[in-house]
């Protein structure tokens, strides 16, 4: 009896210990690979088409969707906002509430889950698919490295897609909030706008957004490519390496944001 | 190199980014309005400042003369030194009166500065003698509560005397108006 309680206790703990290792491994190698696309950049510049393809691929294509979100999230933003401000009498901050929001938050944050869902899925079955087919091992027996020629490019595409999406996401913002407030509610557009610019500091605001965004568009990038570089070559592995992508993206994301922000409002 | 229609897209891209960036920071942000040329600093001591920052604008006339660059205490007279920089196109008496008012009922603190009539003018590292301090809420409050309660007193005291005659006054004072 009091044999089958210790077997079962240490079953239950070499499974968390085990489960815990490979997570542990997971992060290391991920480490490594975040490194070795950074030694092999030298590529993706000197070749820049091929991180310009990257580009268009991961920031072009993800256009419309950040910018009729962000349209979306202004506009709530600003008839949220009225529907508090006015009950103390100071529509005219609605301004200021909008945009501090999205360039402080919603910008960088909203930007990078958009993106995480919509190319940071795509590059991570993209790379798992060209495991799977056995892409990556026809480019190493071409003595062509498919870290420099796939790992790289995408990685600087994503770090410099994520600051141009999460700023245009903010003014896209910007200006939807001023639609609903100005010509609907009816706010005074001087007002609005003065109010906006007296307290949006340039620096400790919109500087801190791009670089939060810099920051975010590296984690979701690095995570979707070595959650396709680890997938197993199978259809279901791709699959769940794919879901694994947003989950993972989405949480670090939100975590990191944390980080960040404690840290610039302490400095 | 040959140009492709991807290159083109990439470019409208980031061209798109960029004006975003500009935007946010001239139409957004206060890069615009936080431009003030020359300055020249001048001082003044305050019992209270109330909520005053550095960098609140000082104001004459209600336009933006110049900016509040330091604020600190002086520990012989336990006094506010507030330094404030003022655009070197305007020049101000030396006379002139520092107050500190509220941008509305709770908004930002500003200095304001009414000019006197002298012929000398402030320069850079004068001290303004006339200052008013900041009004605080509380303080008002109190104040106004308390008169409040001796006005009752002496309300009371009026009546007593001459309760007739107070009742006859007030209702020819509000007429018949069914307030």
């Amino acid at each position: 009896m009091i044999n089958l309680i210790i077997n079962k206790i240490s079953r239950l703990l070499s499974g968390i210990g085990h489960r815990m290792i490979a997570r542990i491994w997971r992060l290391g190698a991920g480490a490594r690979l975040f490194m070795l696309a950074i030694i092999y950049s030298g590529e993706s510049f000197k070749r820049f088409h091929l991180t310009l393809r990257e580009i268009y691929f991961t920031g072009v294509m993800s256009l419309l969707i950040i910018i009729v979100s962000a349209f979306f999230v202004g506009m709530v933003l600003a008839l949220q906002g009225y529907n508090t401000l006015q009950k103390y009498g100071s529509s005219e901050a609605i301004g200021v509430l909008v945009a501090l929001a999205l360039v402080r938050e919603l910008g960088p944050v909203v930007t990078a889950l958009l993106f995480a869902g919509r190319a940071g899925t795509a590059i991570t079955a993209e790379i798992g698919l060209m495991k799977t087919t056995e892409q990556l091992s026809a480019m190493e027996m071409m003595a062509v490295n498919p870290i420099a020629r796939v790992v790289a490019p995408r990685f600087w595409a994503g770090v410099i897609s994520m600051p141009i999406l999460a700023s245009l996401f903010s003014m896209v913002g910007v200006l939807g909030g001023y639609l609903v407030a100005v010509p609907l509610i009816g706010v005074d557009e001087g007002a609005f706008w003065s109010q906006m610019q007296a307290n949006v500091d340039v620096r400790a605001d919109i500087i801190n957004g791009v670089i939060k965004s810099v920051v975010f568009g590296v984690a979701c990038t690095m995570i979707a490519l070595f959650e396709g570089f680890d997938a197993p070559p199978t259809a279901e592995g791709v699959s769940h390496a794919t879901t694994r992508t947003v989950v993972i993206s989405s949480l670090t994301v939100l975590g990191l944001d944390f980080v960040l922000t404690s840290f610039m409002l302490v400095v | 190199m040959e140009r492709t229609k991807i290159d083109l897209w990439v470019g409208i891209f980031v061209a798109l980014g960029a004006a975003a960036l500009l935007g946010l920071a001239m139409k957004v942000g206060n890069l615009t309005s936080n431009t003030i040329g020359e300055t020249y600093h001048v001082s003044a001591a305050f019992e209270n400042i109330g909520g005053l920052k550095p960098n609140a604008p000082v104001k004459s006339a209600g336009v933006v003369v110049g900016r509040v660059a330091e604020i600190g205490f002086d520990p012989k007279t336990y006094e506010a030194i507030v330094t404030i920089k003022i655009d070197k196109r305007y020049e101000f008496p030396k006379d002139t009166f520092a107050n500190i008012y509220t941008a509305g009922l709770l908004g930002e603190q500003y200095v304001g500065l009414e000019a006197g009539g002298e012929d000398d003018v402030l320069k850079s590292g004068d001290k303004i003698t006339q200052t008013q301090d900041a009004i605080v809420l509380e303080k008002m409050i109190s104040q106004f509560l308390y008169s409040k309660a001796s006005e009752t007193e002496a309300d009371k005291g009026a009546e007593a005397t001459a309760p007739a005659a107070s009742k006859e006054g007030k209702s020819t004072e509000l007429g018949d108006a069914p307030f």
